[in-house]
């Protein structure tokens, strides 16, 4: 398990902004998410220093050994390339470099922060309390978090619509996990976790959409109050508490006890997906009939914005990013690709930013840069 | 109402009776979110939130009188000193043996929350299966040993010695079979 330098390849690699994919004009990310804890070990907020230190060696060793390299291995990929799992201890790590992980969804942003310690009052949190996150490489398909809020979280991701395949994997790492490692359990509440609302099955399968569309004609919100019916969640581009930045949402299960994950898995994947891009396809469509160049001028005003702005926020970039990623996918816009404007959304947030330019650059020198890097990307000058 | 925080209107309202205690706090949604009560994100906040408040929206006990004494201390969590109102605030169970000290509680709790579900349905893990199978059986077997051994010595009592024999023979072959 490596565990030097940072991802290599930070400017591709991400799985969830692979453009491809099934349904990928609607649905950008498949995301499965497991929590376990270790048996015969308090849970994050009650344990010490030392338990937590011991908790990350036991996982850290298993996950090194427990062959997870081979978990949702691309066959495709580059042989010059070879599978392999990276380690990083949180606690070794500059800011930056936590915060380019929170950006690629690889960490929450409480992991990259830290948790108070009940027996370490004192002291600089984020290089003391013991944590770590491990990623496979070279796509990121499968990431473990070790000592967030559960001792682990098993999280693997797929580009489109391909749940059963994020399952699969995930399943896979933690049958692979479990071979070695006893895991908190009872036969009434199941996988038993640190917040009662993930206890069961553990897992969280989360879809993240792009629905400008539905955004535009306020159907939205029909789907918010059906999500919710159905017990879904809804939350933005970064997770919990997190606006739906250029029209990204994701939805996903609240239910963990009493439903198996393939249960989930086809009410989510079989069922309710499939009718929410049937939903946002058809408001396009009729977008594209009724108020053909109204949407048109939007987009190109969008990308007239991207492509000779001298100063954008990230904000103001996702938003007018999601309006050409609906140019693209709808045909409306030729010239740029989908792989682009994807890669754009990760590569405009502060820590890639600064990674892309090289530099430290503060939050004005940011707008600046920001405004160069996707002039240069959309007009393909470099 | 305000918040206790800042100047917003409080919709959150909590009540914790700690040691005979009652402590209130009222707080918008921002900044019960900013202390980890969450409102609207976890379901199982609100419904705590509607655990310890009144359908009304008013504190259990009104403000001023003071509260019912309790009798008994709140149950704590051997594995972890875990009491229910620590639960209550945090949202968080401190160790494994937590939900079976607050089974009786987390039960009607969860089943809210996981629409109306009271028992795990899916995957297992193999070990515990294994573990579990495998305590089920010693524990199979050491009844077995303990009722031949039982009769073994009512046979040699009665001075039984063929049937006796027998017996030996099978609990010798059981306990050659494994650690009793
Ligand atoms: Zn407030
Ligand atoms: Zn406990």
């Amino acid at each position: 398990m490596a565990s030097e330098g940072f991802i290599p390849s930070y400017e591709t690699g991400t799985e969830w902004l692979r453009a491809g994919g099934q349904a990928s004009d609607v649905v950008m990310s498949s995301r499965v998410r497991l929590a376990r804890n270790l048996a015969g070990w308090r849970f994050g907020h009650k344990a010490g220093h030392g338990d937590r230190q011991k908790v990350l060696e036991i996982c850290r060793d298993r996950i090194a050994a427990a062959g997870l390299s081979s978990v949702g291995a691309q066959s495709s990929s580059a042989p010059s390339t070879p599978p392999q799992v990276m380690w990083i201890d949180l606690r070794e790590s500059p800011p930056i470099e936590r915060q380019l992980l929170v950006e690629r969804h690889l960490i929450s942003k409480q992991h990259s922060k830290g948790k108070p310690l009940p027996d370490l009052k004192s002291g600089d949190i984020e290089t003391t309390d013991p944590r770590g996150v491990a990623v496979a490489l070279p796509d990121e398909r499968l990431s473990i978090m070790v000592n967030e809020e559960d001792h682990l979280r098993i999280q693997a991701v797929r580009g489109g619509l391909a749940l059963a395949e994020a399952w699969a994997d995930a399943d896979r790492a933690d049958d692979l996990l479990e071979s070695k490692l006893d895991f908190a359990y009872s036969p009434r509440f199941g996988y038993l976790t640190c917040c009662p609302t993930n206890v069961g099955t553990g897992v969280r399968m989360s879809l993240m959409l792009h629905l400008p569309a539905l955004k535009l004609t306020g159907s939205i919100e029909k789907v918010k109050r059906a999500a919710s019916d159905m017990n879904l969640a809804v939350r933005g581009f970064y997770g919990e508490g997190s606006e739906a930045a250029g029209d990204f949402y994701q939805i996903s299960n609240q239910t963990t006890l009493g439903k198996s994950e393939e249960a989930i898995l086809n009410d989510l994947a079989g069922q309710i997906i499939p009718k929410i891009v049937e939903y946002e396809r058809k408001e396009r469509r009729d977008l594209i009939s009724k108020r053909g160049a109204a949407l048109e001028d939007q987009v190109y005003r969008a990308l007239g914005l991207l492509t000779h702005a001298r100063l954008l926020t990230a904000e103001e970039s996702m938003q007018m990013l999601s309006h050409v990623r609906l140019g693209v996918v709808m045909g409306l816009v030729s010239d740029v690709d989908l792989a682009t404007v994807n890669a754009l959304m990760l590569l405009t947030q502060p820590a890639h930013l600064q990674r892309v330019m090289g530099t430290d650059l503060d939050q004005e020198q940011r707008r600046a840069a920001r405004a160069q890097l996707i002039r240069r990307r959309l007009l393909k000058t470099t | 109402m305000k918040c206790d925080k800042c100047d917003n209107e409080a919709t959150v309202h909590e009540m914790i009776v700690k040691g005979g205690v009652k402590t209130e706090r009222h707080l918008c949604e921002h900044c019960a979110r900013e202390l980890g009560l969450n409102p609207g994100g976890a379901t199982l906040g609100q419904l705590i939130t509607k655990f310890v408040v009144a359908p009304q929206g008013q504190p259990l006990a009104p403000a001023g009188k003071p509260a019912p004494a309790r009798p008994t201390p709140p149950t704590t969590c051997r594995g972890c000193g875990t009491t229910f109102p620590d639960f209550k605030q945090t949202g968080r169970v401190g160790c494994s043996e937590c939900y079976t000290t607050f089974e009786p509680q987390l039960g009607p709790l969860l089943e809210r929350a996981h629409e109306g579900a009271t028992h795990h349905v899916g995957k297992r893990p193999t070990r515990w299966e294994e573990r579990s199978a495998r305590a089920e059986a010693d524990s199979a077997r050491r009844e077995r040993v303990d009722d031949l051994r039982r009769r073994l010595e009512q046979a040699v009592m009665a001075e039984q010695y063929e049937a006796a024999a027998v017996l030996r023979d099978e609990l010798r072959k059981i306990e050659s079979q494994g650690t009793v």
